[in-house]
């Protein structure tokens, strides 16, 4: 089929993703700038905008198998984009669910923005910029690297999970903000699971392999 | 890990540095290929790559051609085609060609029996009468002809011609059944119809087609190999083939590339 | 400007048009008279015959033998069996033989011996008929020390020969190569696939050859002067010299007696006759029985 349309597909693709890491992004600098209007316009204006986009780049998948009945790497692309809009939708299902709970951490006093959610943002929104370039320049080596970048978001969400509990048994007063900054971290750790995904999704598109089975394994 | 190379006993015929061509230009360069048993395998490539002087060499036919040469092994269950007679061998591997041709002097009734009859083989009438219906049944055709055996051939369309044409070579109950593109000259629902009869010859018949229709190389066959400039580019089961190509040349292919 | 359509044609309002129209008008009316100028001689033969012969047909004509010189009335019955014998014979030799060639050449045309085949046989085709009954009567009537129906026969053979070769020949040729490739295809023999397969398949072309071969025949008279000869007789024998309608029409035509004269006119009446039905009869035999692909 003709090079120019796979070539629009892939670049609808990275400017949904693109919006969805921003959604990410402003919920971190809204924690930590305490401005709940960035927050409130991530669920009331971006989420919208992003199902959109998922609609979209469904229907053009579909309608370029029907035309085109591609095949090979070109077949692998397009099944793989449906896949990566499926999990870029759950993702900004997620920076809703995040939005949402920071809109409630930043009524309360203390600063939610403490150091390691602050880094947990960091791993999770870096696991997604490497996911998108990697799709961006079919690049295996960095969506593998994306998929072992896991186990560290996972080391530092447990981490947050076991400070977390510890804070509520010692001072009940705090189970509230814990509570909060637990569902964020949550929340993270789900959209880092999800940019894995799309690392493996890339590595089939460009290599035909599939590596879903081995990781759960190796896990 | 799928290994498409396959083992002895399910390989029918093996082609072994098959070299062919006309007046001194070969057109096919050393292909060697398995074909396995009872399976469809495609054979596809863009025009003029060989692909159907290649399966040609499989039942002999290419040397009937004016200044044909031929040279390396095709062996038949293990056995060279070459040794042995080409009369013998086409009644074993039987072929259907692009454009239907029945014989249009005869009945439809006695085109499919032609292959016995035009050799001279005595058969009694019940003996044919049950020939002629299985393989009529055996093609779709029973129904719509079974009225109107004793017409002439040439009044069906073409897509039932083409129906006969296999009736005819299935009649012989071949080892092989060679189809060179045999849909090309067809309406989409003869097509159609057709490529249900191949689908249902499986694991009865070894079927080998040449087509340059990637679609329906990728409908129906079990096995594909990819026929670049008369050499051999890949081979292996279809559904690896066409979703994860190992050679760039069929990637790009199968892209539409070149055709 | 643009012509105008009118019932009766175009009316051209551009002068330079018209010019070319009536141009056109001139050649089409030339053409046609000048195809009705061809087509006069025919024309005028058929209907000198017609007057002349038609009278004398009825059927003692037909049943008849030709009465000794000078008495009146006779018919033309030896001539009619004899003509008729002289093509069996003829036929018999050269059928066989035109349509095996054809098949060769048709098969092996470009190969050495096709070409010298193929020559030989378009120079015998324009041999003219004479001199094939001079050979025949080198060949046959010599050594048999007598005129024969035999060898008018072979005259007759030598003359159809090269018709229905090169009929035969060009009707297999246009026989597509599918057809013989469906055939072999089939483990079927090549010299099966030419007999049960493409001949055929070719029928009708071929019966054509023969029959223009027959029609071609029927007609000459030169070569049948000295072989087969003629006889006042009812000759069934093809060891004896017989009649046939060609020869009548000249010995009777230059003879001085009336009778016999109109005898002649009969009998071109009769041989006219011949040829057009055989002639028609083709035509027939191509619709009727043509193979289509």
């Amino acid at each position: 089929m003709p090079i120019a349309q796979i070539d629009d597909l892939k670049t609808r693709l990275v400017t949904y993703a693109r919006l969805v890491e921003d959604m990410i992004g402003q919920c971190r600098s809204a924690l930590v700038n305490r401005t709940p209007d960035v927050l409130s316009d991530v669920v009331q204006k971006e989420e919208p905008r992003a199902n959109e986009f998922e609609v979209e780049i469904e229907e053009e998948c579909t309608s370029l198998i029907a035309q085109h009945q591609p095949m090979a790497k070109e077949l692998r692309t397009i099944l793989m984009v449906g896949s990566m809009t499926n999990d870029l939708e759950r993702m900004a299902d997620h920076a809703v669910n995040i939005a949402e709970a920071a809109l409630e951490c930043i009524g309360l006093s203390a600063s939610p923005a403490e150091g390691n959610l602050l880094r947990l943002f960091d791993e999770t929104l870096g696991m997604v910029d490497s996911a998108v370039r990697s799709f961006i320049e079919s690049d295996a080596a960095l969506a593998l690297q994306v998929c072992e970048a896991d186990g560290g978001v996972d080391r530092l969400a447990r981490d947050i999970l076991e400070r977390m509990s510890a804070s509520m048994t010692q001072d009940p007063f705090t189970i509230e903000q814990s509570l909060c900054i637990l569902k964020i971290a949550g929340n993270l750790e789900r959209i880092a699971d999800l940019s894995t995904n799309i690392g493996e999704d890339v590595i089939y598109m460009t290599e035909g392999r599939v590596i879903k089975h081995h990781r759960e394994e190796e896990q | 890990m799928e290994d498409s190379v396959l083992t002895a006993e399910e390989t029918i015929l093996e082609t072994r540095d098959l070299t062919a061509g006309f007046d001194g230009k070969d057109v096919v360069h050393g292909v060697s290929l398995a074909v396995p048993k009872w399976k469809v395998t495609a054979i596809m490539g863009p025009s003029g790559c060989g692909k159907t002087t290649f399966m040609r060499c499989i039942n002999r036919m290419h040397e009937l051609a004016p200044n044909a040469q031929v040279s390396g092994e095709v062996l038949l269950d293990g056995q060279d085609v070459y040794h042995i007679n080409p009369i013998e061998l086409r009644r074993r591997i039987g072929m259907v060609f692009q454009r239907p041709n029945p014989f249009p002097t005869m009945s439809i009734y006695n085109n499919v029996v032609a292959g016995y009859t035009l050799n001279g083989a005595r058969m009694d009438r019940t003996d044919r009468d049950q020939i002629v219906e299985e393989t009529l049944r055996r093609t779709t055709l029973w129904d719509e002809v079974k009225d109107a055996l004793y017409r002439r051939g040439s009044f069906l369309s073409g897509g039932q011609q083409q129906r006969l044409c296999i009736a005819r070579a299935l009649a012989m109950k071949p080892e092989i059944l060679l189809l060179d593109e045999p849909t090309s000259a067809l309406d989409p629902k003869s097509t159609a119809a057709i490529e249900e009869l191949i689908v249902s010859l499986k694991g009865s018949v070894t079927i080998v087609q040449v087509t340059h229709n990637i679609p329906q190389a990728a409908r129906i066959s079990d096995y594909t190999a990819f026929i670049h400039l008369g050499e051999l580019v890949e081979f292996g089961p279809t559904n690896k083939l066409f979703t994860v190509p190992k050679d760039k040349r069929t990637e790009e292919y199968l892209s539409g590339k070149f055709g | 400007m643009r012509p105008q359509m009118t019932p009766r044609g175009v009316r051209a309002s551009d002068p330079a048009l018209r010019g070319r129209l009536r141009a056109d008008k001139a050649f089409m009316g030339g053409m046609l008279a000048i195809s009705m100028i061809a087509v006069l001689p025919l024309v005028l033969i058929l209907l000198f015959i017609i007057i002349r012969g038609a009278s004398s047909i009825n059927w003692q004509f037909l049943t008849e033998l030709p009465k000794p010189m000078g008495e009146a009335g006779g018919g033309i019955s030896n001539a009619i069996v004899g003509t008729v014998i002289l093509i069996i014979v003829a036929s018999v030799i050269s059928m066989p033989l035109g349509i095996l060639s054809g098949i060769f050449l048709s098969e092996s045309g470009k190969s050495g011996l096709g070409r010298v085949t193929r020559l030989s046989v378009e120079t015998l085709m324009g041999v003219p008929s004479i001199v094939i009954g001079i050979v025949a009567y080198v060949w046959v009537v010599r050594p048999m020390g007598h005129f024969s129906a035999l060898s008018g026969g072979v005259a007759l053979a030598m003359i159809m020969l090269p018709v229905i070769t090169l009929s035969t020949e060009e009707t297999l040729l246009l026989i597509p190569m599918s057809l013989r490739e469906a055939a072999l295809a089939l483990g079927v023999s090549y010299p099966r696939t030419v007999l049960k397969v493409i001949l055929p398949a070719g029928a009708s072309g071929v019966i054509t050859g023969a029959l223009l071969g027959v029609a071609r025949a029927a007609g000459e008279t030169a070569p049948l002067l000295f072989t087969s000869f003629g006889s006042p007789y009812m000759v069934l024998d093809i060891l004896k010299p017989m009649a046939s309608l060609p020869q009548t029409i000249y010995f009777y035509a230059t003879s001085p007696y009336p009778a016999w004269q109109t005898l002649a006119w009969g009998a071109s009446f009769v041989l006219l006759v011949l040829v057009l039905v055989l002639n028609l009869l083709t035509k027939l035999v191509t619709s009727r029985w043509k193979t289509q692909f």
